[in-house]
């Protein structure tokens, strides 16, 4: 198994050079099944890794030496232990239904080979990401993610401001991606090597002199911020709706956005070393958390709502990882990436039937119309917001409860707060999308149909998933077998939490706050079914907003802001220091030299007034002083 | 004939030639007129010639009056060069006036 | 083989011009094509831990001058980076018709000779020669096939750095007399670094050659002859001037600024990078606004060899390595920019990034190869701007960590220019002008192919460069002890 190792990551670099090469003059129907083929296989072999792995072992497979300069060896090498082993099965598994998704989503579109070979070179980079051996091959993939995501935010390039967005997503995490550079820099100072394996073990002389780590700890969080897209390098990610749909469902929610938590449970024993960091982490996650999920209340475009959803969560998880709660975090990512990945591919279904329409406030009553997707929009909006028993539940469940544990009651009040909010404005997305009467126009509604059926199966088996998913992780206190299977297979790959054993919540606590949290999340539920669906009320148009209303739909203006403290001021510098700088200053100088001795030329040469009797007198006077030199 | 040169002391020679020279060098310094900068660039140069031929007689030694022999040659050529080169002058300017002359400026 | 590297394109120069003007471009392809050919063969047989080919003639053996050439890990890589762009220059000149081709493409030739000559030198005087020889057949290829008022810009290009050289020369006369090799003076490189400096003396002598390599690279702020050159330059002397002719600085300070004046170099290091590291962040905001595409890539260009200098100057493996590597991939990388330029503007008529947009749609195969030199360019991992620019930081961040952190800011601004530049060019709605933008004709397409190509190999594979210099480096640093 070991030596195929290599061949899950090349199996969907192949499918994109076949793509990419011969896509244009290949049918369409083999450009999707070379797509979707090789993410299968990758897949299938990431399972048999898995199950070679399951017992906390760990494989590596080194191809070649990339870089050899002194005592900096890096290896082009692959590692799957139990952590990196979960994240391909999401990467592929997720990945290879959205792929399928996408051969009936994209069906008309002419770029329809360029878009599977991004998504294949997509995958590549992304299982890179995960299964590197070392923090290089870590920021291989992490950068080739970012490039794939800008190619696929501009997929539709002809709109200037797709490409746009493009670019703002691909700078924002380059911000980020300076951070992890940083970090990756001064862990080499540090460890002196690269590898996993060795900078962990080096990890150990750190225990007593904290600051190092946490400055490392801090520097890769900055990369964390950029990718997943917190607070405050956020604001790309709405952006990158502009993107088709499978690729907001697949990279812009279910795996891409989550590279940051998996950086940081990777490095879950240097955080180990650095509270401090933890806590910045902690912090920011639960701000973003809050922060995206006010935005989400007021957005009408039905993507912009899942992807400051996606934002919050991505909060929630980083909170996990502020607890220490490494496994938690990646439970979350796992139930996730199920009920997100549904949401986006349900909302992409609703988006085909309209014909592209995407403002909640032109759908309405399309539950009759589109059943499949209904019904799994149902199921992810419940997985979403913590409906008991499916997958968001226990995930989410666990995080508050850790949360709790970790930092007391204020914190685990705050956390919970955003999963109402949540649960808001997913029913408000919910209900205005599916029930009441049809707000479209005519040839829309002639339009409306239900997804072919390679749409709609992955959104089946998504949704199952979206429903099982949390009993991957079920809490011990609830007896139903198998619990905490999933922390207890990741264990080996994290660092023990942060909390000691002893802290562990009684049974009874954990009852409480996990049913304060439920019954409130239903109430809020039956609460947007009252006003959206009892009461018939649609979201106003944008100029019949309440200040309240227009800040949040305006999300706070932060791009605004952005725009104005850093886009302007560059411009602005770029052009005066062209302006002023280059061409007068410095260039100035280099032209003076130049003119100054042009215009000393310019003053002797009036001696050469061309007049002999001038020249006589000179040379006559010359030579009278030479004679007279004789006799001083 | 030696001896009644040598009647008149070397330095009536000296001072003559100098006079000679320097009314040539102001002649050639002050006037505009090209003919008689001609003249006073041969005046200088005969002022040279009786001060070699002068010491070559009182010195016995006959190097100095081939030397004259040479500047006068030269002087000649010179002279017949300087006049052409005048007369073409004068076709195109209508003058003799070198102040004239300043083309050759800048 | 180090003779025949000189001699090829001498002769290839000579015929050239005398043969007619039908057969200039054939011949100097050939010519090309035959030092390319001659240089994978002495790389082939290379060892890279020695001096290889060493040449020794006496040349004005009186006066301890000699044309002594040799190759090293080093300089076989400098020589590598010509002899591989030469080839492509020449190619891609062929999409333009010059009034004189003999002379043009004479006068290429001239110019590889000069630059190999430049790259393998191991006498001072021979460098010097060397060095100002490759000033002149670039002189004349601005100045007659150039742009808009390119007889001014020229001049001032010339003049500029050619003042640059004579401090050099200054330098390596001084050092010259005082070298003693059995009562006689030299010019040998080795007897040169052997000259033991008095602090003064060494800051002087390390001025003279700083300036003339800062003025050839060019380091902020003796930068602004470049843009207005670059731009007004035919794109086949911009490339030359680019890709290889610049690194002759780079090449100069590695191999006779630092190991000739290293007793002055602690006090100035600190000022040489903070001016380069000025220079990286200056030049990037500067290129965020440009409108014409060759001024955007000449800004680029003076921050990403602000960041090789500043790895080299930084004097550690790291920092000596990746510069070297870098070195290669910048030439690779910026003659595929002025080719895509090249590319636009012939067919199009303008540089200016307003008029353009959409040309995705009109010319797919372009636009992805010009994705791809792009994100060469702009250091994506895996292509080959990464390995050199991650060994660079590396080392800047080694010296002092906010240099490295503000030298980082590179990664951040390219993406912001070059991103820029592709949207603007590539993106949008096609114009009535793009609409109709033709498809890459075969020549272009082999171009464009081979640069890529090799984007993504020496992206995957950096470390046969590495191996190439490794020694080498090792080598002349231990020899400079700072």
């Amino acid at each position: 198994m070991q030596s195929l190792l290599p061949l899950i990551p090349f199996l969907p670099f192949a499918g994109f050079l076949i793509n990419g090469l011969f896509g244009r003059r290949l049918p369409k129907t083999a450009v999707g099944l070379i797509g979707s083929g090789t993410i299968l296989g990758a897949f299938l072999l990431s399972l048999a890794v898995f199950s070679d792995v399951r017992n906390g072992t760990a494989m590596e497979q080194t191809l070649y030496t990339f870089l050899h300069v002194d005592s900096l060896q890096v290896q082009f090498a692959f590692l799957a232990d139990p952590l990196s082993a979960w994240m391909m099965l999401i990467i592929t598994g997720v990945g290879f239904l959205i792929h399928v998704y996408s051969i009936g989503y994209m069906h008309d579109d002419e770029g329809f080979w360029k878009f599977f070979a991004y998504l294949n070179l997509f995958v590549f980079s992304m299982l890179l990401l995960v299964m590197g051996d070392n923090f290089l091959m870590l920021f291989f993939g992490w950068e080739g993610v970012g490039l794939c995501s800008y190619l696929l935010i501009g997929f539709w390039y002809e709109n200037r401001a797709y490409g746009h967005a493009a670019r703002k997503a691909f700078i924002m995490n380059r911000i980020g991606d300076l951070g992890l550079l940083l970090g990756i820099f001064l862990i080499f100072n540090t460890f002196g090597s690269l590898q996993y394996r060795e900078v962990f073990e080096g990890v150990a002389n750190y225990q007593n002199n904290a600051w190092i780590p946490t400055v490392i700890c801090l520097l890769l969080f900055v990369g964390a911020i950029g990718k997943s897209a917190q607070i405050p390098l956020y604001t790309w990610l709405p952006d990158a709706m502009a993107g088709p749909t499978p690729v907001s469902a697949l990279i812009h929610a279910a795996t891409m956005v989550t590279a940051g938590i998996y950086l940081v449970a990777r490095c879950s024993s240097l955080y180990a070393l650095a509270p401090h960091a933890l806590e910045v982490i902690a912090i920011t996650g639960l701000a973003t958390a809050i922060f995206a999920a006010l935005i989400g209340l007021r957005q009408n475009d039905i993507k912009k709502v899942l992807a400051y959803s996606t934002v919050s969560q991505l909060g929630l998880m980083f909170l996990a990882l502020g607890m220490g709660a490494y496994s938690t975090a990646i439970f979350h990512v796992t139930t996730h990436a199920f009920f997100k990945a549904l949401l986006f591919l349900g909302a992409g279904s609703v988006i085909h039937a309209l014909g592209g329409e995407q403002d909640i406030r032109n759908m309405g009553g399309l539950r009759k119309a589109l059943p499949v997707t209904f019904w799994v929009f149902v199921i992810g909006t419940l997985a979403i917001s913590g409906f008991p028993l499916l997958s968001g539940f226990f995930s989410k469940d666990e995080i508050f409860a850790k949360t709790y544990e970790h930092s007391g009651a204020l914190w685990w009040a705050l956390a919970a707060i955003s999963g109402l909010i949540t649960a808001t404005y997913m029913g408000r997305l919910l209900f205005v999308t599916f029930f009441g009467e049809f707000r479209g126009t005519e040839a829309q509604r002639a339009h409306l149909h239900e997804s072919p059926a390679v749409m709609t199966i992955p959104l089946i088996v998504l949704a199952v998933l979206s429903v099982v998913g949390g009993f991957l992780n079920t809490p011990h206190f609830l007896h139903l077998g198998g619990s905490e299977w999933l922390s207890h297979y990741l264990a080996p790959a994290l660092a023990r939490p942060a909390t000691p054993e002893t802290h562990v919540l009684d049974a009874r606590t954990e009852w409480l706050l996990m049913g304060i949290t439920t019954v409130l999340a239903l109430l809020v539920l039956v609460l947007a079914y009252a006003v959206y669906v009892v009461r018939r009320n649609v979201p106003v148009a944008d100029s019949a907003m309440q200040p309240i209303a227009r800040l949040l739909a305006n999300k706070f203006y932060v791009d605004e802001a952005y725009d104005f403290l850093f886009v302007r001021p560059l411009e602005k510098l770029s052009k005066m220091l062209h302006y002023y700088a280059d061409i007068q200053a410095i260039d100035g100088v280099v032209n003076g030299v130049g003119r100054a001795s042009q215009l000393l030329g310019a003053q002797f040469r009036k001696l050469q007034n061309g007049n002999i009797e001038y020249y006589l007198l000179a040379m006559v006077v010359g030579a009278a002083l030479l004679v007279g030199s004789l006799f001083i | 004939m030696l001896d009644i040169i040598q009647t008149v002391p070397i330095d009536y020679f000296v001072y003559l030639s100098t006079l000679l020279f320097g009314i040539g060098v102001l002649g050639v310094l002050t006037r505009r007129n090209a003919i008689i900068v001609l003249m006073c660039v041969e005046l200088m140069l005969n002022a040279v010639n009786l001060l070699l031929a002068a010491f070559s007689t009182y010195l016995g030694d006959a190097q100095g009056q081939i030397m004259v022999f040479f500047i006068m040659v030269v002087a000649a050529a010179e002279a017949a060069v300087g006049l052409g080169i005048l007369v073409m002058i004068y076709r195109n300017t209508k003058s003799t006036d070198i102040s004239l002359l300043d083309n050759l400026k800048y | 083989m180090t003779l025949a590297l000189i001699l090829v394109p001498l002769l290839g120069c000579l015929a050239v011009f005398m043969l007619p003007s039908l057969w200039s471009r054939a011949l100097a392809l050939a010519t090309g094509a035959l030092n390319f050919g001659i240089t994978l063969a002495a790389w082939f047989w290379l060892d890279p831990t020695g001096i290889n080919y060493a040449l020794d003639i006496p040349w004005v053996s009186e006066a301890g001058i000699h044309f002594a050439m040799s190759l090293d890990g080093i300089s076989m890589l400098l020589v590598l980076l010509t002899n591989l762009l030469a080839p492509l220059i020449i190619l891609s000149s062929f999409e333009r018709r010059f009034d004189s081709e003999r002379r043009y493409y004479g006068l290429l030739l001239m110019m590889l000779m000069a630059l190999n000559g430049v790259f393998m030198a191991d006498d001072g005087l021979l460098f010097y020669v060397f060095y100002e020889l490759a000033l002149l057949p670039i002189y004349f290829i601005c100045a007659i096939w150039g742009g808009e008022d390119r007889i001014r810009i020229t001049l001032k290009f010339f003049i500029y750095t050619f003042a640059g050289s004579l401090c050099m020369l200054l330098s390596l006369l001084y050092l010259y007399l005082h070298t003693d090799v059995e009562g006689a003076h030299s010019f040998l490189w080795k007897d040169l670094v052997a000259v033991e400096l008095a602090p003064n003396a060494a800051a002087w002598v390390l001025m003279g050659f700083f300036l003339a390599f800062a003025v050839k690279m060019p380091l902020f702020p003796f930068h602004t002859w470049q843009p207005d050159t670059y731009v007004s330059a035919p794109t086949g002397g911009a490339m030359l001037l680019s890709g290889i002719m610049l690194k002759m600085g780079l090449y100069g300070s590695l191999r006779w600024m630092i190991p000739m004046a290293p007793e002055a170099l602690h006090t100035w290091t600190p000022v040489f990078l903070a001016l380069a590291v000025t220079g990286i962040v200056y030049a990037s905001i500067i290129a965020v606004k440009q409108r014409d595409l060759k001024r955007l890539i000449a800004y680029s260009s003076i921050a990403h060899v602000g960041l090789i200098a500043a790895g080299i100057l930084a004097w550690n493996k790291a920092g000596l390595q990746g510069g070297l590597l870098q070195m290669l991939n910048h030439g690779i990388n910026v003659v595929g920019l002025f080719f895509v330029v090249d590319v636009i503007e012939r067919r199009l008529g303008t540089r200016s990034m307003g008029d353009l947009g959409g040309i995705a749609k009109s010319a797919p195969g372009f636009a992805t190869l010009f994705m791809i030199i792009l994100l060469g360019a702009v250091a994506v991992p895996l292509t080959n701007g990464f390995p050199g620019e991650f060994l660079l930081l590396n080392s800047v961040w080694n010296y002092a960590n906010w240099l490295g952190a503000a030298a980082g800011l590179t990664i951040i601004l390219g993406a912001v220019y070059m991103l820029r530049a592709y949207g603007l060019t590539m993106f949008g709605e096609t114009n009535a002008q793009t609409a109709a933008f033709p498809a890459l004709q075969t020549r272009e397409w082999v171009v464009l192919g081979l640069i890529s190509a090799l984007v993504l190999l020496l992206g995957f594979f950096p470390q046969v460069i590495l191996q190439l210099t490794d020694s080498g480096v090792s080598r002349i640093l231990g020899a400079v002890q700072l």
